[in-house]
């Protein structure tokens, strides 16, 4: 019996390992077919509906065109984590993310070429989004601007700015909003930020995490989180439990595509990457992903889906805040502005 | 003259201890070394301001004092269970020796989500509270007790099938109370077990991350955990920083572990008054 107490001792080995190595992470599943060649998408946590959408279409396209099969991997995770992966060893043919960054951290690593951005059309962002209130029904707490987050009582959910790139653009979108309304006063956009983060109920570490406990757990009066995911839930839950409300100032938030320069050379993928990523500024690509509530470059089918996406101004996260290097030195960074603002 | 070498179960002793040498090399010491790799990237200065940084040194006390009263819960809770497993027959009692594994067997983000569920203010079990559990301290404790349960029954559990019933009846036939027997028969028998159990899980709490954080609700400050801090850094890039508090949770861990092992020592020396257990 003195084997089980042994058993324990070595679990607890594991446990300790498991500590040391936390942040490994995941890839995608295994599916067997008669590919002849196959290209990984690493991409961000919430879009898997939509590349298991956008997917079909293409593989058809290029069977249609050049004769081959071909399979597309789909992996899943926080776009820190995947670039993190990618950086570590994971062999990605293209990246599909939700924030700038991640793809630079991938470019300083000499992974992906400098000049990524200009590869493709649009700063290489073929959808965007910007951050949408989803309130309780009958918007009980009146929330219709940046400002209403800040008052006495109200609850707000989004998830950690440090772990979530969602978040930062939450983050970003209220402080931008805040110093057009008092004229760039930064004492006053700092109180306000103060108040806005005082007012948060949880800090879930990424995007559905917060969906879950706004949405399932109840909790909160508002959810702040992409156009896409808020008018997701609304549409899976129908009108009569949320409403969606989109600020009239917001920030646009590019969805950032590039082929890994290094994984297409060892695949020998680079055609079928750089084809996949032009196929996504296709009218038929650009509907679909539309269909998914992303606000789309393509004048005629943005026009189509127009009813779906409120006016609003959208304000270049880098005019109003300077390259994202700097973004992150002035407000992310250990001990920068969020630390600051969260301090006791 | 050559010595014979004394006769063993298992042949190929030298075969058997490179196998285990390279194991615990590959699967222990070189994540550890990498760890160690960019620890030495700091200074004593960085490695200090990243330790002592107030908000670090919130989710220390957050996770310590989370985990010890986890394990304070587990250490009774776990002896009862692991009591009744042993001393009585019922029906169900070898699934109910199997369920104890669950919190093992079970992904621990799989055991943090359905407990926030349950937990919170709209859940099967949170609605009948009267108090805050999910997305609070209180939350976090349960995620620990959780997860680390099984460490306190099954280091209990065998020592307690080595103590026959025959033990405290001898006892009660020389005139013990059931109180007495138990506190001066039986709980010093198990006694080291128990504590070893409890070490394991506080240990264990330190380090959980899966099933914390969807229960915690984060908020700086109040309910951080350590290893949050750690993915903090991660997503930040900054991987000597998130050695650094990895190395702390690590080496307090060790220390404790340790210190339960040398007290663990000292007592059996005391018991059979030898060397060795």
């Amino acid at each position: 019996m003195n084997i089980l107490s042994k058993l324990s001792t070595l679990r607890l080995g594991a446990g300790l390992l498991g500590a040391a190595t936390l942040g490994l992470s995941l890839t995608a599943p295994l599916s067997a077919s008669a590919a002849e060649r196959t290209l990984m998408n690493a991409s961000y946590d919430v879009s898997r509906e939509l590349f298991t959408a956008l997917n079909p279409p293409f593989i058809e396209q290029w069977r249609e065109a050049h004769g081959e099969e071909v399979e597309i991997q789909q992996s899943h995770a926080g776009s820190s984590t995947q670039a993190r992966s990618i950086i570590e060893g994971l062999r990605a043919d293209v990246v599909t993310f939700n924030q700038t960054t991640d793809i630079d951290v991938l470019a300083n690593a000499g992974l992906v070429a400098e000049d990524w951005q200009s590869r493709l059309a649009d700063n290489s962002s073929p959808f965007y989004s910007t951050m949408a209130f989803l309130v309780r029904k009958g918007n009980p707490k009146g929330i219709e601007d940046w400002q209403d987050l800040a008052e006495d009582g109200v609850r707000v959910v989004f998830p950690n700015p440090k772990t979530s790139g969602n978040a930062r653009y939450t983050y970003l979108a209220a402080w931008a909003a805040a110093a057009r309304e008092n004229g760039g006063d930064e004492v006053q956009t700092e109180a306000y930020m103060r108040k806005l983060l005082a007012n948060v109920a949880v800090f879930d570490t990424g995007g559905r995490g917060a969906t879950t406990s706004f949405v399932e757990r109840g909790i909160g009066d508002v959810l702040i989180s992409f156009e896409s995911e808020v008018q997701s839930i609304s549409r899976e839950y129908g009108d009569d439990s949320y409403e969606v409300v989109v600020p009239p100032v917001d920030l646009l938030a590019e969805f950032p595509v590039a082929w890994v320069d290094d994984s297409v050379r060892r695949n020998q993928t680079e055609d079928l990457a750089r084809a996949y990523l032009e196929y996504l500024y296709s009218p038929a690509a650009q509907r679909i992903i539309a269909e998914h509530n992303y606000r789309v470059r393509d004048p005629e089918v943005a026009r189509e889906f127009s009813d779906r996406f409120p006016e609003t101004e959208l304000l270049d996260v880098n005019q109003e805040f300077g390259d994202w290097d700097t973004i992150t030195r002035t407000h992310f960074a250990s001990g920068a502005k969020l630390d600051q603002l969260l301090r006791r | 003259m050559i010595a014979r070498a004394p006769k063993r179960v298992l042949p190929g002793f030298t075969l058997s201890l490179g196998i285990t040498l390279l194991y615990v090399s590959l699967i222990l010491l070189l994540p550890l070394s990498g760890l160690f790799g960019q620890l030495a990237t700091l200074s004593w200065a960085q490695y200090w301001t990243i330790i002592t940084d107030s908000r670090n040194l919130a989710s220390y006390q957050v996770t310590v004092l989370s985990a010890l009263v986890a394990s304070a819960f587990n250490m009774v809770f776990g002896l009862l269970c692991a009591w009744v497993l042993v001393r009585y027959e019922f029906p169900g009692k070898r699934l109910l020796d199997a369920l104890m594994d669950l919190p093992f067997a079970l992904p621990t983000a799989v055991a943090g989500i359905t407990l926030a569920t349950l937990y919170a203010g709209n859940g099967a079990i949170g609605q009948f509270l009267g108090f805050q559990v999910s997305y609070s301290w209180l939350g976090i404790v349960v995620a620990m007790a959780f997860t680390s349960v099984p460490f306190v029954v099954r280091t209990v559990q065998p020592v307690l099938e080595e103590l026959p019933n025959e033990v405290d009846e001898a006892a009660m036939t020389l005139g013990a109370g059931t109180l007495y027997a138990f506190r001066r028969v039986i709980f010093p028998h198990i006694w080291p077990a128990l504590l070893t159990g409890t070490g394991l899980a506080f240990a264990r709490s330190l380090g959980e991350y899966g099933a914390v954080i969807f229960i915690a609700g984060n908020m700086p400050y109040q309910t951080e955990i350590t290893a949050l801090m750690i993915v903090t850094r991660l997503e930040e890039y900054d991987y000597a920083a998130a050695a650094a508090i990895a190395s702390l949770v690590l080496f307090t861990s060790l220390a404790l572990l340790l210190a339960i092992n040398l007290w663990q020592a000292r007592f059996f020396r005391r018991l059979h008054g030898s060397t060795g257990a």
